[in-house]
């Protein structure tokens, strides 16, 4: 099966003209690497085969009568039509096929829907346009975007050659990490329209719908790293929210989750800091380059009508509270990033942006400011 | 029959009114079928465009050329406007000319309503293209336009959704003017079970619209209070649900898919027969499957909606019933292989698109079939391999139909044929080039492409540069179907067209016995008898 896949895809191939040289292509839907994909597939395939063979029945007959039954070879046409039997016949044995599918498609569909007994719990939140994970049982938190050399590649005119870059557009910053032979079950919620959770070696996607929570679960038998994409349209950046998946064994995993306890608390200390103000334009120039030049612009310029310009920009040359308050909540299209950002992000982006991107403010501030001003606006939204 | 009709032409002063004013004021329902037939053309070259301006940055890997907010302005305005200014005018534009033809009607039921309906379709599409010039661009957030998404256009939102309300309004309308026309002035020796079956899949497509039409309007002007009136429907911070808006809009959108392919059906239905030169095998089931996949395509809405989170006795109601919409589908396919079955077969243009159109109409059914299976449907759902699946039963199927049509129809309308050597190379050019175009879709879709993006990972360079290329062909073949239809309407150096156009097709169908081209008035008096070969 394997051998034929890879033939018909190098000659079709060849035939084209197109020989590319790391021809990473499949053709066919993958198995994946859980019980549920697997399955997937299975049905998948016997679809597959269904067709096919029922092309082949309809189609050969079509060709045999266009090339017998031409008038050209003088054939007569005969003048039978409407016959009870056989158009019984034709209207039951699709019927008959139909059920044939139905039954497994039934099984795994409740097999899937089934999220009962897991053992841990991942809350993955849609953002444009990134990924936001929550370890219920861990009290572990990130965000997770598309990784840097991706995104400076993707940009229109970047001149840098997608094919240098590995696994593009299909990288990000900060993975989820989750152990193998677990049942893991996922809730799905967006904070700003509507996203989809793909990564098609677990077999299936899901939408975030934002105001609801949709669940999902997957139990992952090999470890590996599994690659997906937001599927589901949300705005201009959609094909630029990767998903990654790492699974790991599970004494890897244990040793990954007190990493990332190890982080948060690096985190959380370098907030309580003093840092200098050419400490955060240097932070700051990058968080922007990630998190804002995809609409603002890399140089700040904004598109007319659509992203209001950086460069010169009222808000971001007039009292720093206001501007601080505006990029806290969002407006508009704006997310909301004082729940997206770290307070060292956050501080650093606004120093860079009153300092760089032509303007000169000269003001900046701290993290420890923006920390306490997120925890008052998490308790504000608690209470609502 | 046709001497009589041109006699009793010459009597009165009854032909069309001269200059361009003709085209405004007209209520002739050829006049107004031939706008609808330019304005389907016209809009079928806009949307094209579009289509080849995506194709071009899918080309390769990384942005060339177009901003990604720009480029899904493109994937929705083709869809608008493919779906709602080319497909569903041509059928339209088919069915004034050819309804009143094919039941021995004067003209349509009601006349001015029919000129104002047309009108109202242009101004809907002054609307809506206008909103590509506007601060914010044009709507961007697919044809579908799930909310909030779509709530964050710029200053495109309210003209889209007008433009959406004319066109409704529209449709609406040409839909009353169709059901009038053919429950009231068919020739009496018509009964319902003898009407060709492009008029039955008509009668039953304009219910279908009046039907959803109304729904479909609703729902964006849901979309219109939320927006700018502070309602809530589809906010959840105010108690609605954005999946909501998703149940009423495919409420609408799949019976709209059937809009776009029932018509498709009966020109196939109609056009089949004449070079098989038999009659359609199976009459009566015909008719009864174009009405049972009407029916069903009303309670299937949510299989567009497996990932949205239904509970489990939803989503396996809607895997059963959407699979049994295969039965009647495969009926039709079954028919129309059994007419063509020990007939005296020719291969003219518009039985090549028909062939074409059933195969590869029955290669989107199969992976339409594989979709409807909710558990698969989490990995085909809102990839390239749905894509592929839409575009083989619109394009090979609606629009090969629409081609296949007029090649079929032209020269009874301009008393001309047209170039049977150049048809014959537009089809084979549009019949490989679409496979070439989506086929590999079907792969990119398996292998992992998600849909409505502007750059994908290097693994899917290879089919997304051979599915341009099929594109570009296509698209610029089509120019070639604008050539012929020129030179056949100008008529210098083409063959003159009998009365019957095709062998025997007096046989099947009333049109074919009045003269080519048609006079500006038929049948002011209803024919005696009516062909008995087509049912
Ligand atoms: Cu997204």
């Amino acid at each position: 099966m394997k051998k034929t896949k890879q033939l018909i895809a190098a000659l079709s191939l060849l035939l084209s003209g197109i020989g590319s040289a790391q021809a990473d292509y499949t053709l066919n839907l993958m198995k994946g690497v859980t019980r549920i994909s697997n399955e997937v597939y299975d049905m998948h395939m016997i679809a597959l085969w269904i067709c096919v063979a029922v092309g082949v029945v309809v189609f050969g007959t079509m060709f045999y009568s266009i090339y017998y039954h031409r008038k050209s070879m003088g054939h007569e046409a005969e003048q039978f039509h409407e016959n009870t039997t056989v158009e019984i016949i034709w209207t039951i044995i699709p019927t008959i096929i139909l059920v044939v599918m139905a039954i497994p498609a039934t099984k795994a569909m409740i097999d899937m829907d089934d999220t009962s007994e897991a053992e841990m719990t991942i809350k993955v939140t849609g953002w444009q346009w990134k990924w936001e994970y929550e370890y219920l049982d861990e009290d572990i938190h990130f965000f997770s975007s598309l990784d840097e050399e991706s995104n400076r590649a993707r940009q229109i005119g970047s001149g840098i050659d997608p094919t240098s870059v590995p696994h593009y557009l299909l990288n990000v910053d900060n993975p989820v990490v989750i152990p193998v032979h677990t049942k893991i079950r996922f809730l799905f919620t967006a904070a700003d329209v509507i996203h989809a959770w793909w990564v098609p070696d677990l077999g299936w996607k899901k939408d975030t719908v934002p105001g609801f929570i949709n669940e999902s679960w997957t139990e992952v038998d090999v470890p590996g790293t599994y690659r997906g994409q937001c599927a589901e349209l949300c705005g201009q950046d959609h094909g630029f929210m990767p998903i990654v998946v790492i699974a790991m064994e599970k004494a890897d995993y244990a040793v990954w989750v007190e990493e990332q306890k190890a982080l948060a608390l690096a985190e959380q200390s370098a907030a309580q800091k003093e840092w200098s103000k050419e400490e955060l334009i240097a932070k700051g120039e990058t968080v922007y380059a990630n998190n804002c030049a995809s609409c603002h612009m890399a140089d700040g310029a904004g598109m007319a009508g659509v992203f209001p310009a950086i460069s010169g920009s009222p808000i971001v040359i007039g009292d720093i509270d206001a501007q601080v308050d505006l990029m806290m909540k969002g407006q508009g299209m704006m997310p909301a990033f004082g729940q997206m950002l770290s307070p060292v992000d956050f501080a650093s982006v606004t120093t860079f942006i009153r300092n760089g991107l032509g303007n000169a403010v000269g003001d900046s501030i701290q993290p420890s400011v923006i920390q306490k001003q997120q925890s008052t606006l998490a308790a504000v939204e608690d209470d609502e | 029959m046709s001497a009589e009709t041109a006699e009793h032409d010459d009597h009165h002063d009854h032909g069309p009114a001269k200059g361009l004013l003709r085209w405004i004021i007209t209520t002739n329902h050829k006049d107004i079928g031939t706008l609808y037939l330019v304005f389907a053309l016209v809009m079928f070259f806009v949307g094209g465009l579009m289509a080849l301006i995506i194709r071009t940055e899918l080309f390769e890997p990384g942005m060339q050329f177009i901003e990604p907010q720009f480029f899904n302005s493109m994937t929705t305005m083709h869809a608008l406007v493919m779906i709602f200014g080319a497909v569903m005018p041509g059928f339209v534009g088919f069915a004034n000319w050819m309804i009143p033809m094919m039941i021995g009607a004067p003209d349509m039921a009601l006349p001015r309503m029919n000129n104002m309906s047309f009108w109202m379709l242009v101004a809907g599409f002054v609307l809506l293209i206008s909103t590509l010039f506007m601060e914010g661009g044009a709507p961007a957030a697919g044809w579908t336009m799930y909310p909030p998404l779509v709530l964050q256009t710029g200053n495109a939102l309210p003209f889209a959704i007008f433009s959406i309300h004319l066109m409704g309004i529209s449709s609406i309308m040409g839909s009353i003017n169709i059901i009038s026309t053919i429950f009231n002035m068919r020739a009496p020796a018509m009964t319902l079970m003898k009407m060709p079956l492009f008029v039955w899949t008509w009668l039953i497509t304009a219910f279908l619209l009046i039907a959803i039409m109304p729904v479909f309007a609703g729902a964006v002007t849901m979309l219109l209070t939320d927006r700018f009136f502070d309602t809530s429907f589809f906010d959840a911070a105010g108690g609605g649900d954005p999946v909501l808006y998703q149940h009423i809009f495919w409420f609408f959108g799949h019976p709209e898919v059937y809009v776009l392919i029932l018509p498709t059906f009966g020109i196939a239905s109609t056009i089949i027969p004449v070079f098989a030169r038999k009659p359609l095998f199976g009459y009566a089931s015909m008719v009864y499957a174009t009405a049972a996949i009407a029916f069903l395509s009303f309670i299937v809405w949510a299989h567009h909606m497996f990932l949205v989170g239904m509970p489990l006795a939803g989503e396996l109601y809607f895997m059963y019933a959407t699979m049994v919409i295969a039965v009647p589908t495969a009926v039709k396919i079954f028919n129309w292989t059994a007419t063509m079955w020990k007939g005296a077969m020719t291969f003219e243009t518009p039985m090549l698109f028909s062939i074409a159109f059933v195969v590869l109409f029955t290669i989107g059914g199969f992976t339409g079939l594989m979709m409807s299976l909710a558990p698969v449907d989490f990995q085909y759902h809102d990839t390239y391999f749905i894509v592929a699946h839409f575009h083989y039963t619109l394009v090979p199927a609606a629009i090969f139909m629409l081609m296949a049509g007029g090649y079929f129809w032209l020269p009874k309308w301009t008393g001309n044929m047209y170039d049977e050597r150049l048809g014959k190379l537009h089809f084979w050019l549009s019949a490989i080039s679409v496979n070439i175009l989506f086929f590999p879709q079907h792969f990119l879709g398996l292998a992992g492409m998600p849909r409505r993006i502007p750059d994908y990972a290097v693994q899917f360079t290879d089919w997304n540069m051979i599915s341009s290329i099929g594109a570009f062909i296509y698209g610029f073949s089509q120019l070639l179907f604008v050539y012929i239809v020129y030179k056949t309407i100008k008529g210098t150096d083409c063959e003159k067209a009998t009365d019957e156009v095709w062998e025997d097709a007096s046989k099947h169908g009333l049109e074919w016995t009045i003269a080519s081209p048609a006079p500006y008035h038929t049948f002011l008096t209803p024919p005696e008898k009516i062909p008995t070969e087509h049912y």
